[in-house]
Formats: structure tokens, C-alpha cells, sequence
């Protein structure tokens, strides 16, 4: 028998008035993997990260992260199980040096426990997480206003609040997006990296070229649905994914 | 056209010593021009009661009641995003506690205060819990509702000698006591928040009112820090509440007056939103200037509100951001 996914997810369903956003989606993520999930705009995959992360309960089926259930779970418990989230919108504290905004999540029950209670400098910890996640050391990056900074380093900012918590999955909504080609491609180390360091990843993405050089395989989202799963490749070839991003093939 | 050829430059002094590192105590002028607000203010307010007579001596000490008041004010909304109208709340519980403590336990106000201090934000603090997951003026109308809720409670179980109250309550043995013990606390509570909010838990509750979902994401409940922070802010207004009881060794139900609840608004207001020094200045200046107004009569009020309305108008930052800037930069004419 294969080993026991980290994160299993079934029969995910969420309506928010009329409109059904997320419909019965099941899928499983196993340790060390990259999966990515695409989908036409409004197929519900930023539903789903708030669904698994805890910030929208569901009106169906379970979350099983490492064997338990947390389903029903605040976010921050769940982020404090090792279950981390970036958002496609970041606001980070404007006011505040880069640096400074680790500090939260520096705080938190999480990371106490596995410093055994003491924090250390935390200034110092989170200037190293920075500098990990490519903010120039040298050029004082990290000491710089959040406000200040353009969006490809809000976005590692964002991947290291998640880092912070030393977390085993991480839920990557839209990290690509609004990104140039070169950015992309300075983050992607960064992501494999994570990887290597045995970090499971779940990438929701629109841009398809990028992912697919990163995603172990993928999953396909239209209409709150689960529309297909795997290898990507083999996937794209599918005819009701091709529907769903080109729309139906004239017969005739 | 002279105005077009002028124009106002401004520019920051030296930024080593705004730097809230070390570097700032390079030198002795250096350490000087960061120890000179603080040495006026700790030293200013200290010097005032030897130079006031007795009656607005009680004028200083009505006017700490405020400060404190204004500061917890100042702290909720500012920091932690809440904004609470339960000044006299915090008041009325600190006062009531105190008081019937003195009255049926026979106990002193040196113990007295501090249980009623703790024990009121205790009380307070479990009377908002429930409020906390209200937003913006939802909060602010349910604590504004409170004391209101307070003074029925007590009149309709004829509590604490219902709308009589309580009087004949041990007083302080002097006036230096009554004095001293209000501007120190005012001073070390001031001090003490402006090192709160610096520290790891001001950034988290200054996040929470920012962006309440990365916090969480980031795996801190958002609840247990807010809790944190009424206490925080509810000990201060119930000292107050507890000491304002033995200033006047009375307590009745015009503890849960609405003055309490608003006055700090306006200090705050006239202070400078979230400089917390500013608070306290302007309920420094408020409470006085109230008084002096008296003599106006019913005509107080109105003055009394053309100032506020004035400085929301042309001053809307507030006294303490303005002499901040002031103190920060070099501000010269120069031709363009």
C-alpha cells in the first residue's frame, strides 16, 4: 500500500447563496509532491484554499491533514498543525520594515514549541528567512517599508510568512500572478528548493508554462468541479479540460 | 506673485538620531534632543501640583482621571483597531468595586485600588469578550451601551445603595498623596503602553487591525490577543475608576456618566489619534479648559465644542503629531 497522503481532501462542497463554488472535490496530496491546480477564472480554486486553510467552513465533506480531521478547525489552528497559506491579495504592514512582519507569525504557539519556548532574536531570524527568499542582504532590502517594495518581493514576503511557520504544506494561491517572466523565474528555485527541504506544495496558477515545469502533476478545476487529474502533459490532452479552457470543439 | 517665488522646505533632522537603534545615543546632544520631550512632560507634570492652588489642584487630579481614560481610549482604537466607548464602564466598575470593598469590608484604599483595579478589568474584560467579534461602530455602540446597562442593573436590584451610593468612603490623608499617585500612574501607564505597542505584541495587534487573515494564516488566534488587550486597557480606566471612588470618597451611579465615555474622545482627539502622549496632553488641556470655561455658563458648551470642532477641522492630526513634526524638522522659506 502507498503511503498515507499528508493531506486528503474529500467531497469538498461549498455554496455561497445560488452559486455552488466548490462541488464534491476530492483529492489527495502526498508527502514531498507539487501539485498544481488550474482552472478557468471562477472555477472555484481559491474557494478551495480557503476551505482547506479554515477561512470558509464547508457545507460538506472533510479535511484530513497528516491522519486528522480538521475540517471544521479555526485557521490558525490549522496553520499551527503545519498547514500554511499564501494569499493573491497581500497587504502586508505598510508602516512597518519587511522584516518586521515575520514577527507575527514568529510568535505564534507553532513556533515557540519547536524552539522549545524561546524565541531567541527574532529580529535576526527573520531577517535570514528574508534573505532566504531572495531579499539582498547587502542592499538593506529587508530593513525597507512593506509599503514600499514592489510586488515580486510582496510576494516572497508572503512565502515567508508562510516559511516562518515551518510548515509541511504549504497552499500557494496565485503566486505567479502579476509577476514578469523574470520574477517567475527567480522564484522557481526558491519553490524547488522547498521541495528538496521535503516541503509539500499545492500551487493554484494561471500561468500554465511555469507551473508545469514545477507541478509533479495536476489537477483541473471547472465550475466548483474536479474535472481531471494527473500527469500534466497527459492531462491538457484531455478533451473536457480542453473544453473547459477553450470551449467546445465545432463538430463538423 | 510673492507666494510662487517662496516656498516652505522641509527637511528631517539628522536620521541617526530618529533611528530607534543605538545609534541615537552617540552623543550627548544626541541623547539630549531624544531625552528632552520626555524629561519635559515627566518633569512638567510632576512640577504642577506645588505650583496650583487647592482647587485646581482637584482640577489636576480630575484631569489625570481623564488622561487615563484617554490613553485607553487611545490604545483600543488606535492599536487594536477597537473603538470602545466604555470609559465609563471601566469607571463605574473600578469605582463600585473599590468602594463597596471600603464600605462593607472596612478595607483601606491602599488595598482597595489595586483589587478593584484587577478585579474591574477582570469584570470588564468578561462583559466585552462577547462584543469582540463585532466590527468598527457595532463595537463602539455596544460598549457605549454598557454603563447604561450598569446603572439599570444596579438601580433595579437596589445594589450598592442603589441610586443613593455609597458615601463616607476612606479618602487619601493628604492632598500630595491624592495628587502624586494620579501623575504617576498616569506617567508610568503612558510609558508602559508606548512600550507595548513596540513590542512583539503591539505588531501583532497593530496586524490584527490591518489584516486579520494573515494573522491568523500566520497561526495566531486573533481572539486571545484582543482579550489581551481590553485587560490591558480596562486595568488602566478601572484604576482610574477605583482612584476617582477615593478622590471623592463617594460612588453613585453618575460613575457610568456619558462624560466618561466621550470626554477621552475628544482628548484624543485634540491629542493626535494613536500618539498616545497626545491623549493624555489633550485630556490635560481639556479638563482645565472646561473648568476655566465655567464662568461662561451655559455658553461653556459651546466653546467648549468650537475648540474641538476647530481643531478636527484645521488640525485633524492632532496637537502631539504636529509638535512631533515641528521637533523632527528644520521647516525654512526658501526662493524657488
Amino acid at each position: 500500500m502507498a503511503e498515507e497522503p499528508i493531506l486528503h481532501v474529500e467531497k469538498l462542497s461549498k455554496s455561497f447563496g445560488g452559486v455552488q463554488a466548490v462541488f464534491d472535490v476530492g483529492f489527495d496530496l502526498n508527502h514531498g509532491e507539487i501539485l498544481g491546480v488550474i482552472g478557468p477564472n471562477g472555477a472555484g480554486k481559491t474557494t478551495l484554499v480557503n476551505l482547506i486553510s479554515g477561512f470558509v467552513t464547508p457545507d460538506r465533506g472533510e479535511v484530513m491533514f497528516k491522519g486528522e480531521e480538521i475540517t471544521r478547525k479555526p485557521p490558525h489552528r490549522i496553520a499551527n498543525l503545519g498547514l500554511a497559506r499564501t494569499f493573491q491579495v497581500m497587504r502586508p504592514y505598510h508602516s512597518l520594515p519587511a522584516y518586521k512582519n515575520l514577527i507575527v507569525p514568529l510568535n505564534s504557539p507553532r513556533v515557540r514549541r519547536t524552539r522549545g519556548g524561546k524565541l531567541g532574536d527574532r529580529d535576526s531570524v527573520a531577517i535570514d528567512l528574508l534573505e532566504e527568499v531572495g531579499f539582498e542582504r547587502d542592499a538593506r532590502v529587508p530593513y525597507k517599508t512593506a509599503g514600499s517594495l514592489p510586488l515580486g518581493y510582496l510576494k516572497r514576503l508572503e512565502l515567508a510568512r508562510c516559511m516562518a511557520l515551518r510548515p509541511e504544506v504549504i497552499l500557494c494561491d496565485e503566486i505567479f500572478s502579476g509577476l514578469s517572466m523574470s520574477e517567475i523565474s527567480s522564484l522557481i528555485p526558491l519553490l524547488e528548493k522547498l521541495k528538496m527541504e521535503g516541503v509539500t506544495l499545492m500551487m493554484i496558477e494561471h500561468r500554465l508554462r511555469e507551473l508545469f515545469r514545477l507541478a509533479d502533476r495536476v489537477m483541473v478545476m471547472s465550475f466548483g468541479s474536479k474535472i481531471a487529474e494527473g500527469i500534466a502533459a497527459e492531462v491538457m490532452e484531455e478533451p473536457r479540460v480542453k473544453e473547459a479552457y477553450l470551449g467546445k470543439e465545432k463538430t463538423g | 506673485m510673492p507666494a510662487e517665488t517662496r516656498r516652505k522646505k522641509r527637511l528631517d533632522r539628522s536620521i541617526k538620531v530618529r533611528s530607534e537603534g543605538l545609534y541615537g545615543l552617540a552623543s550627548w546632544r544626541e541623547m539630549t534632543y531624544l531625552a528632552c520631550p520626555r524629561v519635559i512632560l515627566i518633569a512638567g507634570l510632576l512640577v504642577l501640583p506645588l505650583v496650583l492652588d487647592m482647587y485646581w489642584q482637584r482640577v489636576l487630579c480630575a484631569a489625570g482621571i481623564y488622561a487615563l481614560l484617554a490613553l485607553s481610549f487611545d490604545f483600543l482604537a488606535h492599536f487594536v483597531g477597537l473603538v470602545c466607548l466604555g470609559g465609563a464602564m471601566f469607571i463605574g466598575f473600578g469605582g463600585y468595586i473599590s468602594g463597596s470593598l471600603n464600605e462593607y469590608m472596612g478595607w483601606a484604599p491602599i488595598v482597595t485600588i489595586p483589587i478593584a483595579t484587577v478585579a474591574g478589568a477582570f469584570l470588564s474584560t468578561l462583559v466585552l469578550v462577547p462584543c469582540l467579534r463585532l466590527r468598527g461602530i457595532y463595537f463602539a455602540i455596544v460598549s457605549f451601551m454598557l454603563p447604561l446597562f450598569a446603572v439599570y442593573v444596579i438601580i433595579a436590584l437596589s445594589l450598592f445603595g442603589s441610586t443613593e451610593g455609597l458615601s463616607a468612603l476612606a479618602t487619601f490623608p493628604n492632598s500630595w498623596v491624592e495628587q502624586y499617585l494620579i501623575l504617576v500612574v498616569v506617567l508610568v501607564a503612558l510609558f508602559s503602553v508606548r512600550r507595548l505597542v513596540s513590542e512583539d505584541i503591539g505588531l501583532i495587534l497593530r496586524s490584527i487591525k490591518d489584516n486579520d487573515q494573515a494573522v491568523k494564516a500566520s497561526g495566531i488566534s486573533i481572539t486571545i490577543y484582543r482579550i489581551k488587550a481590553v485587560f490591558i486597557a480596562s486595568l488602566i480606566g478601572c484604576f482610574a475608576g477605583a482612584y476617582l471612588c477615593h478622590l471623592y470618597g463617594w460612588v453613585g451611579l453618575s460613575l457610568f456618566a456619558m462624560d466618561f465615555s466621550i470626554l477621552p474622545i475628544a482628548a484624543t482627539v485634540l491629542g493626535g489619534m494613536g500618539s498616545l502622549v497626545g491623549a493624555v496632553l489633550g485630556a490635560f488641556i481639556l479638563t482645565p479648559l472646561s473648568e476655566a470655561l465655567r464662568g461662561f455658563g451655559q455658553l461653556r458648551v459651546v466653546l467648549y465644542c468650537l475648540v474641538l470642532l476647530c481643531f478636527i477641522l484645521y488640525k485633524p492630526e492632532g496637537l502631539m503629531n504636529v509638535l512631533e513634526r515641528k521637533y523632527h524638522q528644520f521647516e525654512k522659506w526658501e526662493k524657488v
